[in-house]
């Protein structure tokens, strides 16, 4: 038996339960905060004006696939007890690229270069990863790269150097960028995870990691000058040449941090004496156009790591992830736009 | 004889209880995670995943339940438009509460994304990689779940109205704990 009560408070009552899930919901959702960062934001926030993006990712927009092997030397089992570590060989293919926006940028105007991979194991399990070549990254949370993206875009021409003063972390990778060498080839880059995630091994000793992907071609610094007289598409030409004299090489090696290490700031190298595995080498054996490509449908989000991997303390690697999704989610509506053609017109 | 059911069976109830909470939390999870760049979201992401298949699998077994414990009926003197609305809305929360699950592994498998759940369970892909599939089941999640959180507005809406302002035994019949159908409700 309920209580007599009014049907007009009945009424109200019904509102506000209703009008109280709904708010909710909203708060949620984002829609009642506008300075949350969201996604969405981050994405808009990297593409420039007046560059069409239709179909692609909205950062190392530009890139060529490989397709290759990875082969584990064994040990990388005292690190983690990822398959992809006992002595063998794995299916890897891969996507060379530049960090820009634009998908038609010219080669020698990008200062970061990219390598994103998937090895795949035979039962089923996957490790995708995404690395540059700097050797540090530029801020040291995601709220402060969206700032710096802002920054970037901004038509304030002080912006850059008001968000290079209130942000002293971004100093070396500033350096890196003005002063660190350039290269003629993807082949001699050096590719960095930044971002630490956690190895777990056998036993269930946990260590927080960061690798690196050394090229085992020679490096040959090439003043930018000269790089931007060898065409807008030197880096896919070169690399398409160069493998046709022999596969192409990378030696993993995983680096250990020590106790106190900062694992959680991309922007903080650790000391050089910290304990490091060659774990096995990435051989590149294919290249193939974007278009044509095993990895032009593949989101290379660093967060998908086999069992014995997990993400760390860091906070971008999450962050990435939401974002890489958000890129994924608009280009793959976006298919009709991608130049899948040699002539680059639209079916 | 015939005696007249005034209670979904307790097994039903128990469904409905529980699905409440998974989906009103799933509902919510989803328009967060999709809103935030923190490392919640990871955590996020694995729940969103593992709640949907839970959500998937228990409205399988509702959905025998329903089929086979049927519903009490309405209220006699429920005006039609209302029998009818009842009657179109259990549908599509059921169509929703089995499809959504469905969509998104679905999405997830056109996406080449590898389906791991909480505590690592690997889910097999449903579909072949696909840009225009994933493109299709992205717009289907998204725009359901605002369809689905409306639905399950006027759903409560509809059942506060029956336990507050008509006062006919429908809110009863899904809400009491202990109800046994040989007991007529007070009216």
């Amino acid at each position: 038996m309920y209580p007599p009560r009014s049907v007009l408070g009945s009424f109200l009552l019904i509102a506000v339960v209703i009008g109280g899930l709904a708010v909710a919901f909203a708060y949620t959702a984002g829609w009642l905060t506008p300075g949350r960062v969201t996604p969405d934001k981050v994405v808009d926030a990297f593409t420039p004006p007046g560059v069409d993006v239709l179909g692609h990712r909205r950062n190392h927009a530009k890139g060529i696939c490989f397709t290759g092997t990875f082969e584990a030397n064994g040990a990388g089992v005292a690190l983690s007890r990822a398959a992809f570590f006992a002595q063998g060989r794995h299916p890897a293919f891969g996507r060379f690229n530049l960090g820009t926006p634009n998908p038609d940028a010219a080669d020698a105007t990008v200062r970061v270069r990219g390598l994103g991979l998937e090895l795949s194991g035979a039962d089923g399990e996957v490790w995708r990863m995404a690395m540059i070549n700097a050797p540090i990254f530029a801020v040291s949370t995601p709220q402060e790269f969206y700032q710096l993206l802002l920054a970037d875009g901004s038509k304030d021409p002080n912006a850059m150097t008001a968000f290079a003063k209130a942000h002293p972390e971004f100093a070396a990778f500033g350096a890196w960028a003005k002063d660190g060498p350039w290269t003629g080839s993807y082949a001699e880059e050096r590719f960095n995870s930044l971002n630490s995630f956690v190895f777990t091994d056998g036993s269930g000793t946990d260590r927080t990691v960061r690798w690196s992907l050394l090229p085992q071609a020679q490096p040959v610094a090439v003043p930018v000058e000269e790089l931007k007289k060898r065409g807008p598409d030197f880096l896919e030409h070169e690399i398409t040449e160069r493998i046709r004299s022999g596969p192409l090489r990378w030696t993993m090696i995983v680096t250990v941090a020590n106790p106190g290490d900062p694992t959680a700031d991309p922007t903080k190298a650790w000391p050089d004496d910290r304990r490091t595995v060659d774990v096995g080498t990435l051989i590149v054996q294919q290249i193939e156009a974007e278009r044509d490509g095993p990895c032009r449908d593949i989101n290379f989000d660093p967060t998908v790591l086999p069992p014995g991997m997990r993400t760390s303390d860091d906070p971008f690697p999450a962050a990435r992830s939401s974002i890489y999704a958000k890129s994924f989610d608009l280009r793959t509506a976006e298919a009709k736009d991608y130049p899948r053609t040699a002539t680059g017109a639209k079916p | 004889m015939t005696v007249v059911r005034h209670h979904f069976s307790p097994l039903q109830r128990l469904l409905h209880w529980l699905m409440a909470a998974c989906v009103l939390a799933m509902l919510f999870i989803g328009v967060g995670m999709v809103s935030t760049i923190m490392p919640k979201y990871l955590q996020l992401v694995s729940i969103h995943k593992t709640l949907g298949i839970a959500i998937l699998l228990l409205a399988l077994i509702r959905l025998v339940t329903r089929l086979y414990y049927g519903t009490p009926p309405l209220p006699l003197d429920l005006p039609e438009p209302m029998k009818l609305a009842a009657v179109l809305s259990h549908y599509a929360l059921y169509i929703l509460m089995i499809g959504m699950p469905l969509i998104g592994w679905a999405m997830l498998s056109a996406a080449s994304y590898p389906i791991v759940l909480y505590g690592g369970i690997r889910l097999p892909p449903i579909l072949p990689q696909s840009d225009w599939l994933h493109a299709v089941l992205w717009d289907a999640h998204f725009y359901l779940a605002f369809v689905f959180f409306a639905l399950i507005l006027l759903h409560i809406a509809a059942a506060l109205f029956h336990a507050l302002v008509r006062r006919d035994g429908v809110f009863d019949s899904m809400a009491t704990a202990t109800g046994r159908d040989d007991v007529v409700p007070a009216e």
